[in-house]
């Protein structure tokens, strides 16, 4: 994975600087300004995470919906009797044991069947589940207890904090080197040692965990949920789109993506619900059309091209 | 002698094609084995079964007394057994160094960041790529490409290393240099099998070579065996 132009540390107190900024949000804002901001958190970490692994490996997954969903449900089932963090590990754990069984069976699968299994994975998680409301428990949805605005934001400043962490980790060792090591050639990086099925299985596992845990937080803002808004194909796509929007394997690029469509998304999805999604739709075909490598890409390339003009006038020659 | 590997009646099908057919081979430790044949004849498929790169229909293979049929490639190669590969696969999105720092990483189990750095340093000297090591590989010629995936596998320490057409597309100075490299490498203490179309070099540097035709191993034995051998002369140096 690279690091854009800006430098490390550059970008590190730049992602400091916004998560601080969060953090005060509760003292000064609105309920408005603490439900926006507890949202873009969760996409942060959903978008992050998702760079994380399909990033690298180059396995661009669409479940992501799916993991979200589990989340939903463990807050779903457990919320009357448990507290928030307790919430957040069984949304997690069930997001990263689907996501073990699924990535065992799948990841050997490569390039677009891949994509197509998860996208398919969502769907038919969401069918079990609505099978189950229809034909056991006869009772569409549940009832979800909110912790109030103020627990739910503080849990996903934490899981934001947590993910980025993790990200850092991931990069910095060699489980980052590995996955993309992958990515660039999965032949090669099977015969020089790297044992491709175990570092994708976990590389997809970890992200599925952190997508279970928001997941798990989210719901508890919503009060009732049922099948067709948790495993919902929004959280599948947002992520995908927020990462080519920003810059896929950078560390800025998801955060910034992040920030711009979770707040997008907040604000026309009640003023114009109906063309909203056309809008996302015709900003993706742009984006890949004319900044396949992001925001952070674009900022790349006009350095480049500043520092070209300043050494074709010294005259020098590369 | 000691062997170093041992494959028996080694198989494969695609379909209806039978690609490699009840393959006996043989290579002694230390050794610089040649694998020729005309185009389609399975040599690369071999090795791909050898590798674990593709799994093998029937038959055993034997690395250095463990049976390794059947096993994924990231064990074989940790077991130390490295590979080229015919259309050169590098990680076209990292400089040369950090190609060679992979296969240093997780080509054995348990090295540290410093020790693979500095095997780094020590297999480019080796192969003579430290001129570029900046590069992204991209940006280098073919024949280093090649060299650099000869470089990766030596990181990882093998005790073999299988090279599948590591000579292709090189110019005559650049087949002097190869050949050079190659038994330097043996030289150093690796056995080495080699699939090649470059005859010079196959008859100068190898001590044995064997022939597939069809899937089938026609013909083994040294240079001078091959070279005079009827059966090779008509089914492979007869259809040039």
């Amino acid at each position: 994975m690279k690091w854009s132009g800006l430098k490390k540390e550059f970008q590190y107190i730049i992602v400091a600087i916004i998560v601080i900024f969060f953090a005060f949000v509760p003292l000064f804002g609105s309920t408005y300004a603490i439900t926006l901001s507890s949202t873009i958190m969760m996409y942060i970490v959903m978008a992050s995470c998702w760079n994380m692994f399909s990033g690298p490996a180059g396995y661009i997954s669409l479940a992501s919906g799916a993991f979200v969903g589990l989340g939903f449900y463990a807050s779903g089932f457990l919320s009357t009797r448990f507290p928030l963090p307790v919430l957040m590990l069984a949304g997690g754990l069930a997001s990263l044991v689907l996501a073990v069984i699924i990535g065992s069976i799948t990841l050997r699968l490569r390039g677009v069947y891949f994509t197509i299994f998860t996208f398919c994975l969502v769907e038919l998680v969401k069918a079990v589940m609505t099978w189950y409301e229809i034909m056991v428990v006869r009772k569409r949805g549940l009832n979800v207890r909110n912790f109030g605005p103020n627990a739910a934001f503080y849990a996903m400043l934490v899981m934001v904090v947590i993910a980025l962490a993790v990200v850092v980790i991931v990069r910095k060792t060699r489980f980052g080197m590995a996955l993309t090591g992958i990515g660039e050639s999965e032949d090669a990086a099977a015969h020089i040692g790297i044992n491709t099925t175990a570092y994708k299985v976990s590389g997809f596992a970890v992200t599925a965990f952190m997508m279970g845990t928001v997941g798990a937080v989210r719901a508890t803002m919503l009060n009732h949920i049922d099948p067709t808004s948790a495993f919902n194909m929004m959280f599948s796509f947002l992520p995908v789109l927020m990462c080519v929007f920003g810059g896929m394997n950078t560390f800025l690029g998801p955060i910034i993506g992040a920030i711009v469509f979770a707040a997008l998304q907040y604000n026309l999805i009640t003023k114009i619900p109906q063309i909203y999604m056309i809008i996302f739709g015709a900003i993706m075909i742009l984006s890949i059309l004319f900044m396949p490598t992001g925001i952070v890409g674009v900022y790349e390339r006009v350095r480049k091209a500043i520092e070209n003009r300043k050494i074709q006038k010294v005259g020098g020659h590369l | 002698m000691m062997s170093m590997l041992e494959a028996t009646g080694v198989s494969k099908s695609f379909g209806g094609l039978k690609a490699v057919l009840n393959v006996d081979l043989s290579v002694n430790k230390g050794e610089i084995f040649g694998l020729i044949g005309p185009n389609g004849a399975g040599k690369s498929t071999f090795f791909n079964m050898i590798s674990g790169a593709i799994p093998i229909d029937s038959g055993t293979v034997i690395f250095d007394g463990i049976k390794i049929s059947g096993m994924k490639p990231d064990r074989i190669c940790r077991l130390g057994l490295g590979r080229s590969f015919q259309a050169a696969k590098n990680f076209a999105g990292m400089p040369v160094w950090q190609n060679v720092l992979m296969g240093a990483l997780f080509g054995q189990k348990g090295q540290s960041y410093a020790q693979a750095m500095s095997a780094v340093d020590e297999v480019l000297d080796f192969v003579g790529l430290n001129d570029l090591r900046d590069k992204m590989v991209p940006d280098i010629p073919l024949a280093y490409q090649k060299r650099l995936e000869m470089a990766r596998s030596l990181a990882t320490r093998p005790k073999l290393l299988m090279l599948d057409e590591i000579m292709a597309g090189l110019n005559p100075s650049e087949v002097g240099e190869a050949m050079e490299l190659i038994t330097k490498t043996r030289d150093s203490g690796i056995t080495i099998i080699m699939i090649e179309h470059v005859m010079k070099a196959i008859m100068n540097i190898c001590d044995r070579i064997a022939v597939l035709h069809h899937g089938a191993k026609i013909a083994e034995g040294t240079p001078e065996e091959i070279a005079a051998s009827k059966t090779v002369i008509e089914v492979y140096l007869g259809e040039s």
